[in-house]
């Protein structure tokens, strides 16, 4: 067998492949010879073999096969084998292939070596992808080299500490003896890597965190020398002696102050001398110097450093490069909480950074400003507000309109101001809001009594310009629907009245249901308000027609709201005016609290109202909820038009917003005895997780004696692994259901 | 932690990938254990995306980016630095400082000019090995080791001269070509006195 290609040669080879079939068609034949070769067990060449494989693996070509012969050399003599045996084991390995706890011998070897290098790469491989197992076993070696003199081992020993304790937390306390004087090192590689350790065991433990509280004074002197001597030329980058080693100290200096006043106080002289000496005119001084203010404001520093902090993340953001800009923003983000009236100072600057080209700069300046609207400045900021959600990137439009729906329901200083914000927002962003808006909206609206007049006005208007973002089509068909009378009389007070007659807002509102822009939801919320104009308007005939035509519609949804208002018009007729009547004022509920069985009643329920069951008609078909820990049910009962009206149909929606699958999901039902009930069968058993969809089961109870409807239900379904169960009793079904 | 470094060319080819943490895209995520072919295909995809993202950046930009969706999610940024053909990006979570970052890629790109002489995308492209190793002295499990060039640089040199006197990976044709300098071959001997042959040579046709 001819000896295999040099990894030059096969790299020079796959660069002439001109496709990328051709390509794949070196790496398999090239695959093919390294399997044959790796059969013959051939000790020679391994390493140059697995060298090619791992160049394939970049490439994205499968190299699994490669991964018992990195364990081979691993265990070879040779320095060269171990090398690339390491390298592949790295990069190919991982702790969810068994084969990697094989390893651990040879590691264990490996870290004993009189080499250091070799004993460097175990530690490295340890470091980098030791699972628990592996960890456990070797973290006595990890220990002693912890200890040696050898400044290259030691501080790769620290860093492998460091993986040691992310994956097996309980064996912090071993490394507690060995940092005893990792401080005193002069090797700067050393001390960095030891602030790393420190910095993670007191993140990690309150306890080591008061244990390592006395090292306060030995750091703070460590960044004096830092900063105060010469020109060093080793540590020297751009005329800073070791920033990297400023920046972790500094970052250990604030997990130690934070909450506790003496080693605040120990700290205030040097960050302030940090914060006036460093050199602003490279990246590396300002990388320092925004490492000093997170640290100001983190400790429990005085006024005077606050100030000064705040000042300085002021001066960054008037800054040339964009990259401290950004940094800059994200700072503020983070102290606007605590320091809100020093950030207010700065909102100006901010609000011109939602002009930036830069997108990253958009977004962190979006969010600033609004965590700083407030109730004095609300209106010229929304004006800058809605100027950007004018003019930015699709991807912001969603976040922007919610942020500014927020805003406007917190601080909006009149309603009628109110309503013109979401007016804007509707028709630059109409498409972009969030689905759950437009019941928030409705109900926005319908508490908003005085502006009823003008809100279905301006509404009505919008709509004769543009009916192709749906939000706005929705809410301004529900608006026109309830209040369609006040838009025919034109009583609008707040502006100049439009003359419309009736006939006109039914020609708007019948175009939307043929226009091949609206969606089926929209064309729901059109027909429900056609029908309630039924009586509001005069012009019964020509809704009657309407309505019946859309009795033998496709849709499905479509049919059965026509179907069940034919029937209004034909046996109902007498209940019609009861049932479209105005909607009541709707109050605010909580959603989905962790609260026990929530028995609720139907109409303040219309919030969380699935939005095919429109708050349309005057009673809506009632929502009984039952809520607990984040799992909800909502039940419906419909009158479907249904030939034995002894049968009351009752729908039932399981959704699930906790983190985890409910699965293996039962509902079972009892009645008492002079009911009758019948389960059909659900659309599936799983609940998915984070409200991904839901569990639609149908019940069908029969109620010869119509008496009023009382049903036991009884949950089972597996969460996270554990069974549960839950049992409630369901009580205030409304009487359409059963009388 | 840094969870991924990925250097890649203008045109999207990967030059050097290292992940420090296992990314699972939440689709990906499977109840039984992820086979090695995903994991390859899992690699490919967030290369393509972060080359997606990171190449429709003007250069006047700010060198962070939000991280993509099959990169974790809002706690992971990229923080990138574009050097004439080369992208090279840092996948980092929000215990890292980003100017600090940016700082450390210079670093390792002046030290990859140190080790390779003025170092461009070919010494990549064929000592990938060599990178790895020399990334391997600057960072270790997803934290930063070392920072000071010269030191990198000593370390790095020791440990590929202890790789050449061994014969480094094409060690076996120098091996055969040292063993053949070594052979004791005997004398051969110049001057062979055939003696006077007589050598009939027939005559050959034209042809």
């Amino acid at each position: 067998m001819p000896a295999p290609i040099r990894l030059r040669e096969l790299i020079r080879t796959i660069r002439t492949a001109r496709t990328q079939a051709e390509e794949r068609e070196m790496i398999q034949k090239e695959c093919a010879a390294i399997r044959s070769s790796f059969r013959e067990e051939d000790n020679t060449y391994r390493c140059r073999n697995v060298a090619k494989l791992l160049y394939m693996h970049m490439l994205g070509y499968p190299a699994h096969f490669g991964q018992l012969e990195c364990l081979k050399l691993i265990a070879s003599q040779k320095f060269t084998d171990k090398r690339i045996g390491y390298l592949g084991a790295m990069l190919l390995l991982d702790e969810r292939q068994d084969v990697h706890l094989l390893m651990t011998n040879c590691i264990k070897n490996d870290l004993n070596h009189s080499t250091q290098y070799v004993q460097g790469l175990a530690l490295c491989t340890l470091g980098c992808m030791g699972s628990s197992e592996m960890c456990r076993d070797l973290a006595g070696e990890v220990e002693k080299l912890l200890k040696t003199s050898n400044s290259y081992l030691r501080k790769k020993a620290a860093l492998c500490a460091v993986h040691v304790i992310r994956k097996v937390p309980e064996l912090m306390e071993m490394f507690l003896p060995a940092t005893k004087n990792l401080l005193s090192e002069k090797n700067h590689g050393v001390l960095h890597t030891s602030v790393v350790l420190l910095t993670e065991m007191c993140e990690r433990s309150p306890d080591m965190l008061s244990h390592f509280r006395k090292l306060v004074p030995q750091l703070v002197r460590i960044l004096k020398n830092l900063i105060m001597s010469g020109y060093s030329p080793e540590h020297d980058v751009s005329g800073i002696s070791d920033p990297f080693l400023q920046v972790r100290i500094l970052r250990l200096l604030r997990i130690l102050g934070k909450g506790d006043d003496d080693s605040s106080e120990a700290m205030n002289d040097i960050l302030a001398q940090v914060a006036t000496n460093t050199e602003t005119s490279k990246n590396v001084g300002n990388a320092i110097l925004y490492e000093t203010v997170l640290t100001i404001m983190d400790i429990k520093s005085e006024s005077g450093l606050r100030v000064l902090a705040i000042n300085i993340l002021g001066r960054f953001l008037l800054n040339n490069d964009k990259n401290i800009r950004y940094v800059a923003l994200t700072s503020l983000l983070k102290t606007v909480q605590t320091d809100h009236n020093a950030v207010q100072r700065h909102r100006s600057t901010i609000v011109d950074c939602l002009k930036d080209l830069d997108v990253s700069i958009k977004r962190r300046a979006m969010e600033l400003s609004f965590a700083l609207v407030n109730g004095n400045n609300i209106r010229g900021m929304m004006k800058e507000l809605l100027y950007f959600l004018d003019s930015c990137d699709p991807d912001f439009k969603a976040d922007c309109a919610s942020g500014i729906f927020l805003a406007a329901e917190k601080y909006a200083p009149s309603k009628r101001w109110h309503i013109d914000t979401i007016m804007r927002v509707l028709t630059t962003a109409g498409s972009y809001v969030r689905d759950d808006s437009v019941p928030n909206l409705i109900q926005l609206i319908t508490n908003s009594v005085e502006m009823h007049a003008y809100t279905v006005q301006r509404l009505y208007k919008a709509l004769l310009d543009d009916i192709s973002q749906q939000p706005l089509v929705q809410v301004a068909s529900w608006c026109i629907g309830e209040y369609g009378d006040l838009l025919v009389s034109g009583q609008c007070e707040e502006e100049e009245p439009i003359q419309v007659s009736e006939d006109e807002v039914l020609d708007v509102l019948e175009g939307l249901l043929v226009s091949n822009l609206s969606t089926p939801v929209t064309r729901g919320y059109s027909l429900t308000a056609i029908m309630k104009l039924s009586t509001r308007f005069s012009s019964l005939n020509r809704i009657k027609k309407v309505v019946s035509i859309y009795g033998s519609s496709i849709d499905v949804e479509l049919q059965q709201r026509a179907v069940e208002y034919n029937a209004l018009f034909k046996k109902y007729d007498h209940m019609r005016p009861a049932l479209l009547e105005r909607m009541p004022i709707m109050e605010k509920t909580a959603t989905n609290g962790p609260s026990e069985t929530v028995q609720t009643n139907g109409e303040t329920d219309s919030t969380i109202l699935d939005t095919k069951h429109l708050p349309s008609i005057s009673q809506p078909a009632s929502q009984v909820g039952f809520l607990k820990h984040g799992f909800s049910i909502q039940t419906c009962a419909h009158f479907r038009s249904n030939p034995n009206p002894n049968i009351a149909v009752i729908t039932i929606h399981a959704t699930n917003s906790t983190e985890a699958d409910m699965t293996e999901f039962v509902f079972q039902a009892a009645v008492p005895k002079t009911f009758q009930l019948q389960l059909l069968s659900p659309s599936s058993n799983v609940v998915p997780a984070f409200n991904q969809g839901s569990v639609t089961q149908v019940i069908r109870v029969l109620n010869p004696q119509k008496q009023q409807l009382r049903m036991r239900i009884k949950l089972t379904y597996t969460h996270k692994g554990s069974p549960v169960q839950d049992l409630a009793e369901v009580n205030n079904f409304p009487p359409q259901s059963w009388q | 932690m840094i969870k991924a470094i990925l250097i890649f060319n203008n045109h999207g080819k990967p030059r050097l990938i290292r992940f420090y943490q296992y990314f699972l895209n939440m689709q990906l995520q499977i109840k039984h254990l992820c086979t090695n072919k995903m994991a390859e295909d899992m690699q490919q995809q967030i290369i393509r995306e972060t080359f997606h993202l990171v190449s429709k950046r003007d250069d006047n930009v700010c060198n962070f980016l939000e991280g993509g969706s099959l990169i974790g999610g809002s706690d992971y940024k990229l923080i990138y630095r574009h050097y004439a053909t080369l992208y090279f990006v840092f996948c980092v979570d929000s215990s890292e400082s980003e100017l600090g970052i940016l700082d450390l890629i210079q670093v390792f790109v002046e030290t990859l000019d140190k080790c390779f002489e003025n170092v461009c995308e070919l010494d990549l492209i064929f000592h990938m090995d060599k990178v790895h190793y020399i990334l391997q002295e600057v960072v270790m499990g997803g934290m930063v080791l070392e920072t000071n060039m010269n030191e990198i640089v000593a370390q790095v040199e020791l440990q590929n001269r202890m790789e050449k006197s061994e014969g480094g990976l094409s060690g076996a044709p120098a091996r055969a070509v040292s063993a053949v300098k070594n052979m004791n071959l005997p004398e051969i001997p110049r001057n062979i006195n055939i003696g006077d042959i007589n050598i009939k040579v027939p005559s050959l046709s034209p042809f």
